[in-house]
C-alpha cells in the first residue's frame, strides 16, 4: 500500500514564476495493481510520479510505503530506495547514448555492488525475456523505436523493483508496439509488481490490464 | 569486496564512456602525457646531471687562483706559487696549463691541457673520445695544429681516453708542456691558473683571502664554488627549464579550463539519467573521480616511463641538439640513474591530483541537483 | 568472451606501476657495478688531470669551464656580440659570481 497524505509541490517558490504543480493530495494506491493517472498536460502527472518515485521532494506532505515513510529520508537512502524499490521508464527511454543495450540495462546495478557476472546474467535474461538479447552488444542508438522502449524497461527491471513506473510509455509507438508494451505490463503484473503509468493514451487506459485510473486536473485529483 | 565491486562497474561505466570519444580522448590522453614526459625528462636529466657533477667534481682541485687583468681573467705569473705557498695551511702550489684551441676546418672547439705528468714524447697528444669524432680527416695519422705563431704542428695522437669519461673528457687534447706552450703561445714563467692544495679544507676561505691580500689582483676559486655552481645548473628559474615548465603548465590549464568552464548539455543530461535510475550524488562523483584518474594515471605512468626511457637508455636525445646549441662537439654520456621516491611523488602530485580534482569539481553543482529534472524534458 | 573493461584497464595499471617500479628501483641496482666503475674513472681523471668541469657544452669558454668564468664573458668582450644559444641561456653564472 502506498499512502499520500496532503501532498503539495510548488516550484520556484517566492518567484514572480511560482507555480502549485500539486494541490493537496491525498491518495492511497494498491500494491500488485496497474494503476494509470490520467489528465491533460500539465495536470501533475508527471510530477507526482517523481515524487512517488522518490525523484524529488514535496514541498508539503508525507508518502508511506508499506507503513515506511519515504519523504523525509536523506539523499543517500532516497537513493537507495529509489534504486532498490522503483524502476523508472521514461517518456524520452532516456538511455545513454554510445554504450551498449547490455550496459545500459547494468547501470542502475552498478551502486549497489553486487558481483558483474550476476548482473550481467540477470541483464541478459531480462533482455531475453523482453526479446531483444541479439540487441545486446549494440549500441543503444541503433535500435528502433520499440527496441529502445524495451531496453528501457529492461533497464528498469535490472534492480528488481517491487514498483514499476512508467511515464507516457506509448508516446512514441504505434499501436502493434503499444498493445505489445502492455502484454509486457500485464506479465509483470503477474510477477507480483506494481505499476504506476501517467498517460492520456485511450489504448492504455481502456486496457483490460489497467486496475485503476485516477483522474488528475490543474494539480488535483477529480 | 563490495566496495572493490561497486568501483569497478563505475571503472566500468567510466572507460565505456570516455571510449565514446575515442579520438578526443586519446589525444588528450597523449597530449597530457606529453607534457608529463616533457615535464620528467627535465626533471630526471637535470637531477642525473647535478648528481653526476657533485660526484665526479668531488676530485676537483681544493682551490684555484687566477689572476685578473681588466677584469678579465689572465695568465698568471708561476713565481705567484711561492708566495702563496708560504701562507699557512697550504700544503702545495701547482701551475696548471690549459687553454682553448679552434679547429677552423669543423669549426669546433677543443680543449688543450698539459697533465702534470706527461709521460709521452713531444710530438704526441692523448685525446678524448669526443675529439676523434668530430676533428675530421687526419693527415698520415697526425693532427695538425696552427701554432700561435704560425707555424703548423703535426701531432699522432697515441691514445684515445674511453667513452665512459666523455662527460669530463670529450674535448680534450693533452700533450707536453713543450707543445702546448709552443701552440698556445703561453711564454715560460706564466701558466694559465694555479692550483692549491689545502691541509685543512674547512679553512679555505680563510686562506682565500689572504691570497686576495697578498696578490690583490688574483681571485681564487673554492672547490665548494665549482659545486655550487654546478648544482644550481639548468636551476628552474633559468632559461630553457622555465620555457619548458610554462609550456607544460600553460597546456595543463588549457585542459583545466576546458573541463572547468562546465560540463556539456549533454553530459548534463547524462548526470540527469544516472540521478534518476538509482545514483547518488556520491556515485557520480566517484565515477568522475575515476574519468579523472584512469586518464591521468595512464598519462602519468606512459609520460614518466618514457621519460625514463628517454633519459637513461636514449642519453636525453631530445635534449642533445638544445645542450649543443652552436657547439659541433657533444659528449656521449649515459647518466647514472638517480630518480628517487619522492621526485616520483611530487610529479604525481603535480599532475595526476590537480587534473582530477578538475574533472570532479564542475560535476559536483550538477551531481547535487534534484534527480527529477530527467522527468521534466 | 571479452574481457571486462575494468579488468582490462586494472592489468594495464598493474603492468604499468611494475614497469614503473622496475625501473625506477630495479634497474639503476641491474647496472650500479658498471655505473660505479664508470664514475670512478671520471673521478680518476678529474682528480689527475685537476678539471674542474663538465663538458656539456663545448662552443664557448664560458660554457666550456662554467665555474672558471668571468662574470662578464657571456657579453664576448662587446655589447654587440652573439650570445651562445641556448646553453647561455640554460645555465647560471657560476656560483661565486652570482652571490
Amino acid at each position: 500500500m502506498i499512502q499520500l497524505a496532503g501532498i503539495n509541490k510548488t516550484f520556484n517558490v517566492g518567484k514572480p514564476n511560482e507555480f502549485k504543480a500539486l494541490k493537496g493530495i491525498d491518495l492511497e494506491v494498491a500494491l500488485n495493481e496497474v494503476s494509470v493517472f490520467i489528465g491533460p498536460s500539465g495536470s501533475g502527472k508527471t510530477t507526482l510520479l517523481s515524487i512517488l518515485g522518490c525523484m524529488s521532494r514535496p514541498t508539503s506532505g508525507r508518502i508511506w510505503l508499506n507503513e515506511r515513510e519515504i519523504t523525509s529520508l536523506p539523499e543517500r537512502f532516497a537513493a537507495e530506495v529509489r534504486r532498490e524499490t522503483f524502476g523508472f521508464i521514461f517518456q524520452n527511454y532516456n538511455l545513454i547514448k554510445g554504450i551498449t543495450v547490455l550496459e545500459n540495462t547494468m547501470l542502475p546495478a552498478y551502486p549497489t555492488g553486487i558481483g558483474h557476472r550476476v548482473i550481467r546474467d540477470r541483464a541478459v535474461s531480462i533482455l531475453e525475456r523482453l526479446g531483444i538479447e541479439s540487441k545486446a552488444r549494440e549500441p543503444v542508438e541503433h535500435l528502433s523505436g520499440g527496441e529502445r522502449q524495451r531496453a528501457a524497461i529492461a533497464r528498469a527491471l535490472i534492480n528488481r523493483p517491487s514498483i514499476v513506473i512508467a511515464d507516457e510509455p506509448t508516446a512514441h509507438l504505434d499501436s502493434a508496439l503499444a498493445r505489445m508494451l502492455l502484454d509486457i505490463f500485464a506479465g509483470l503484473k503477474q510477477e507480483g509488481k506494481t505499476i504506476l503509468i501517467a498517460c492520456h493514451d485511450p489504448l492504455v487506459f481502456e486496457s483490460p490490464v489497467v486496475d485503476r485510473v485516477i483522474s488528475m486536473r490543474d494539480g488535483g485529483i477529480v | 569486496m563490495k566496495w572493490i565491486e561497486r568501483q569497478r562497474a563505475f571503472i566500468d561505466f567510466t572507460l565505456s564512456s570516455l571510449w565514446r570519444r575515442k579520438a578526443k580522448n586519446l589525444s588528450l590522453l597523449m597530449v597530457y602525457a606529453l607534457v608529463i614526459f616533457l615535464l620528467s625528462s627535465v626533471i630526471f636529466f637535470t637531477q642525473a646531471l647535478r648528481k653526476e657533477a657533485e660526484a665526479v667534481l668531488d676530485g676537483s682541485p681544493q682551490m684555484i687562483v687566477q689572476r685578473t687583468v681588466g677584469g678579465r681573467h689572465s695568465l698568471i705569473p708561476t713565481d705567484y706559487a711561492e708566495k702563496i705557498v708560504q701562507i699557512r695551511g697550504t700544503s702545495s702550489v701547482k701551475p696548471r696549463l690549459w687553454g682553448y684551441y679552434y679547429h677552423p676546418a669543423t669549426r669546433s672547439n677543443y680543449t688543450i691541457m698539459v697533465p702534470e705528468n706527461y709521460p709521452r714524447p713531444d710530438d704526441t697528444v692523448e685525446i678524448g673520445a669526443g675529439v676523434l669524432r668530430t676533428w675530421g680527416p687526419l693527415r698520415d695519422g697526425s693532427f695538425y695544429f696552427n701554432a700561435h705563431d704560425g707555424e703548423t704542428v703535426f701531432l699522432k695522437a697515441i691514445n684515445t681516453m674511453t667513452n665512459e669519461t666523455d662527460l669530463v673528457s670529450a674535448d680534450l687534447i693533452l700533450m707536453s708542456e713543450t707543445t702546448f706552450r709552443k701552440i698556445a703561445g703561453v711564454p715560460e714563467g706564466y701558466a694559465t691558473d694555479l692550483t692549491v692544495r689545502i691541509r685543512n679544507e674547512r679553512e679555505s676561505q680563510t686562506i682565500a683571502r689572504k691570497i686576495i691580500h697578498v696578490l690583490p689582483d688574483t681571485r681564487p676559486i673554492l672547490k665548494e664554488e665549482i659545486i655550487r655552481t654546478y648544482s644550481s645548473i639548468f636551476d628552474w628559474r633559468g632559461g630553457y627549464v622555465i620555457v619548458l615548465l610554462g609550456g607544460g603548465v600553460l597546456a595543463f590549464f588549457i585542459f583545466a579550463w576546458d573541463k572547468a568552464t562546465g560540463l556539456s548539455a549533454e553530459e548534463k543530461t547524462e548526470i540527469g539519467i544516472l540521478k534518476g535510475i538509482g545514483w547518488d550524488t556520491s556515485d557520480i562523483l566517484t565515477m568522475k573521480f575515476w574519468e579523472g584518474a584512469v586518464i591521468s594515471l595512464t598519462a602519468f605512468l606512459l609520460g614518466v616511463i618514457s621519460a625514463y626511457v628517454h633519459v637513461y637508455f636514449a642519453s636525453a636525445t631530445l635534449f642533445e641538439h638544445a645542450l649543443k646549441g652552436w657547439a659541433i662537439l657533444y659528449p656521449e654520456f649515459t647518466l647514472r640513474p638517480s630518480v628517487n621516491a619522492f621526485q616520483l611523488a611530487i610529479l604525481f602530485f603535480l599532475t595526476v591530483v590537480p587534473y582530477t580534482l578538475i574533472t570532479i569539481v564542475p560535476t559536483w553543482k550538477v551531481a547535487a541537483t534534484d534527480p527529477d529534472v530527467v522527468m521534466r524534458h | 568472451m571479452v574481457v571486462r573493461k575494468s579488468t582490462g584497464f586494472l592489468i594495464l595499471l598493474f603492468v604499468g606501476s611494475l614497469v614503473m617500479a622496475g625501473l625506477f628501483f630495479i634497474h639503476p641496482r641491474l647496472h650500479r657495478d658498471d655505473c660505479e666503475r664508470g664514475l670512478a674513472k671520471r673521478r680518476h681523471l678529474v682528480r689527475e688531470l685537476q678539471l674542474t668541469d663538465l663538458c656539456l657544452f663545448t662552443e664557448a669558454r664560458y660554457t666550456r669551464h662554467l665555474s672558471q668564468a668571468d662574470l662578464h664573458s657571456p657579453f664576448q668582450d662587446y655589447p654587440m656580440a652573439f650570445e651562445h644559444f641556448p646553453s647561455g641561456s640554460l645555465v647560471l653564472p657560476p656560483g661565486h659570481l652570482a652571490r
